[in-house]
């Protein structure tokens, strides 16, 4: 078979693998809906309606249809991009994800770049440094991150360098001051504030990510250190490492110029999961740190029962984590020729 | 004579930690010839190899003379043992499977010890490298510098790492049991190229072993190591006159063919090969 076949069955197998998958996530979303123990029909009409208006609102939803039906109508409002509207806030759901989820890619993104900075060099450090001491520092140091809990070092960070020192800003995404300033176009007020020009803004919402994304990037950051630590381990073990040393190249670059190269993929495979969990909310810090963002929305949609809200946020969650498998799927392939 | 290549004189090697020594006085001295260093697992034998690159992380080396060429590897610095390895001496290792970077094409990995050890091109490394590839019978040098280790066999491969440890023409070369891991079909092949080459460039060449036939053919002189210590040398010829117990006994346990079907002989071992001096 020649390699074009080959590797046209690859794709066309791994189209077939997300479709699968995306439809059991769809049926998944569904019967969370279904089973959730909130009643959609109490929610829009409220405890005091008379039977009437419920039966009506009932057989207006569509409830009273064999489920089978009822999925079906499902999947095609799913794909016709109608996500239905949040009881909570009267408006469509799509367009409060929209208004949130830029706020959490914002501090995701900050927070994973410094969780990745952090915990891939450290990682690294500590496995060149095996069973010696800066391996052990690097161990308690990680092992704080990971197991502090992060809405009580989320307060302490707050009162010790906000209100202490006054280094950072405080809870929100900017000064108070600031609010409505800027218009919002993208959605990510760091980028907003630059195109309006609005540099105090901009060094605002600087000011107020730092925190949080160095709190969340210091515990996500124990996760990346240990895998590189196990990755780099695993590779360090490896004879062409002693070949690469025989050939006359130093340590530092045996490690960086063969050792890390080899990890790389799956480096970007777990960095992108820890990623994928920031993303899909970091409630605690959120709360902690007033951020309106998508960690928070799903958590205020499970209180109210709030159903199609807590429907689309889950296939959001689910459909960025399949994005980031077929991404690392994609990098294997790239990388690594084994896997071709 | 001429001058030796590689003096060693009581040379002594401990892994850190361990309680006893791992080599406990091995000295020789190597010329523009092919020695055999034979022995058991644990005899110590590529511990030597290792311990002459200084490739031994954690273990203690002491001896009384450790020259290689003009200079004493014991006072060398890593600095300066980057430019003895790969460049004056390299070792090809057990087996290319596992002594091959995976992820890079075999070529660059050839190319890279000229690259790391003469000022050149990328592309100056790469005709070099190739020239070498041919050099170890490889027929089509130019499609196999762009393969990946998983795609060529082991033999193809173990002459790879031949190709890789001789580009920077070295003086010494330590084979580590170079064949141990390929098809006995293809282990003369390799040997053979491995032979030629290291004659015709006038290269040192300490085969380590475990098999005495094989360093019988390919080897001028073997080294007989038994628990860290040389328990005898003599001439590959001579292989058969050995005098000492322990090699007598190797030599009995060998199989031969057409050789009757009694039960081999068995090692018997004596406590006092550990302490008696070669």
């Amino acid at each position: 078979m020649s390699h074009r076949r080959i590797r046209f069955y690859g794709a066309a197998g791994q189209i077939g693998t997300i479709a699968v998958t995306l439809l059991g996530l769809l049926l998944l979303t569904f019967f969370i809906g279904r089973l959730m123990p909130a009643d959609p029909v109490r929610a829009i009409i409220g405890e005091d309606a008379t039977r009437e208006t419920y039966e009506q609102v009932y057989r207006s939803l569509g409830l009273d249809r064999p489920l089978w039906e009822q999925f079906f109508y499902y999947l095609r409002d799913v794909f016709t991009g109608n996500f239905g509207t949040s009881i909570r806030t009267g408006q469509p759901v799509i367009q409060d994800i929209l208004h949130v989820m830029p706020a959490t890619i914002e501090l995701a993104t900050f927070a994973i770049l410094i969780g990745a900075g952090l915990g891939v060099p450290l990682g690294v450090f500590a496995a060149v440094n095996k069973d010696r001491w800066p391996d052990h520092v690097v161990r308690v140091f990680s092992l704080f991150g990971h197991s502090m809990p992060i809405f009580w070092t989320g307060m302490i960070a707050l009162i010790v360098f906000y209100a202490h020192f006054g280094l950072v800003g405080g809870s929100g995404r900017m000064d108070q001051f600031y609010i409505g300033l800027v218009d919002e176009r993208t959605g990510f007020l760091l980028i907003d504030s630059l195109i309006a020009g609005e540099m105090d803004v901009f060094w605002s919402a600087v000011n107020h990510i730092i925190l949080p994304a160095t709190l969340l990037g210091y515990s996500s950051s124990a996760y990346i250190t240990r895998m590189t630590r196990s990755f780099m381990l695993d590779q360090l073990g490896q004879e062409y490492v002693t070949t690469a040393r025989v050939k006359g190249l130093s340590r530092n670059q045996t490690i960086w110029q063969h050792a890390f190269i080899n990890i790389r993929v799956q480096l970007v495979t777990i960095i992108a999961l820890a990623y994928g969990s920031l993303l899909e909310g970091a409630v605690l810090i959120e709360t902690v740190f007033a951020w309106p963002g998508f960690g928070q929305y799903l958590t205020n949609n499970l209180i109210t029962g709030d159903m199609n809200a807590v429907m689309t946020c889950v296939l959001i969650v689910g459909v960025i984590f399949i994005g980031l498998n077929l991404l690392s799927d994609v990098l294997y392939r790239i990388f690594d020729p084994r896997t071709r | 004579m001429e001058k030796p290549i590689l003096e060693l004189e009581n040379l002594r090697i401990r892994y850190g930690g361990a309680s006893s020594e791992a080599v406990r006085g091995v000295s020789f001295t190597l010329g523009r010839e092919r020695l055999g260093i034979v022995g058991e697992s644990g005899s110590g034998k590529s511990t030597v190899g290792r311990a002459l690159l200084r490739l031994l992380p954690g273990a203690t080396i002491t001896a009384d003379t450790l020259r290689f060429g003009e200079q004493d590897l014991l006072t060398l610095s890593e600095k300066e043992m980057l430019k003895v390895r790969g460049r004056r001496m390299s070792m090809i290792l057990q087996d290319p499977k596992f002594s091959l970077n995976p992820i890079r094409r075999v070529g660059d990995q050839v190319a890279e010890t000229y690259l790391r050890h003469f000022k050149c091109s990328k592309a100056e490394s790469r005709d070099k490298a190739l020239i070498m590839l041919e050099a170890v019978k490889i027929r089509d040098p130019k499609r196999v510098y762009d393969q990946y280790p998983h795609e060529i066999s082991g033999g193809m491969g173990q002459r790879v790492m031949i190709a890789m440890m001789l580009l920077a023409d070295p003086d010494l070369v330590i084979a580590d049991e170079p064949t141990s891991a390929l098809d006995v079909t293809v282990r003369l092949q390799v040997l053979n190229i491995l032979d030629g080459l290291v004659r015709d460039r006038g290269i040192g060449l300490i085969m380590i072993s475990h098999d005495l036939n094989l360093v019988r053919n390919f080897c001028d002189r073997v080294l007989i190591m038994y628990a860290g210590r040389v328990v005898e040398t003599l001439a590959a010829r001579d292989l058969d006159k050995a005098e000492h117990p322990y090699t007598r006994g190797l030599l009995a346990a060998q199989p031969r063919i057409g050789g009757g079907r009694a039960p081999l002989a068995v090692l018997d071992r004596q406590p006092e090969w550990l302490e008696e001096k070669a």
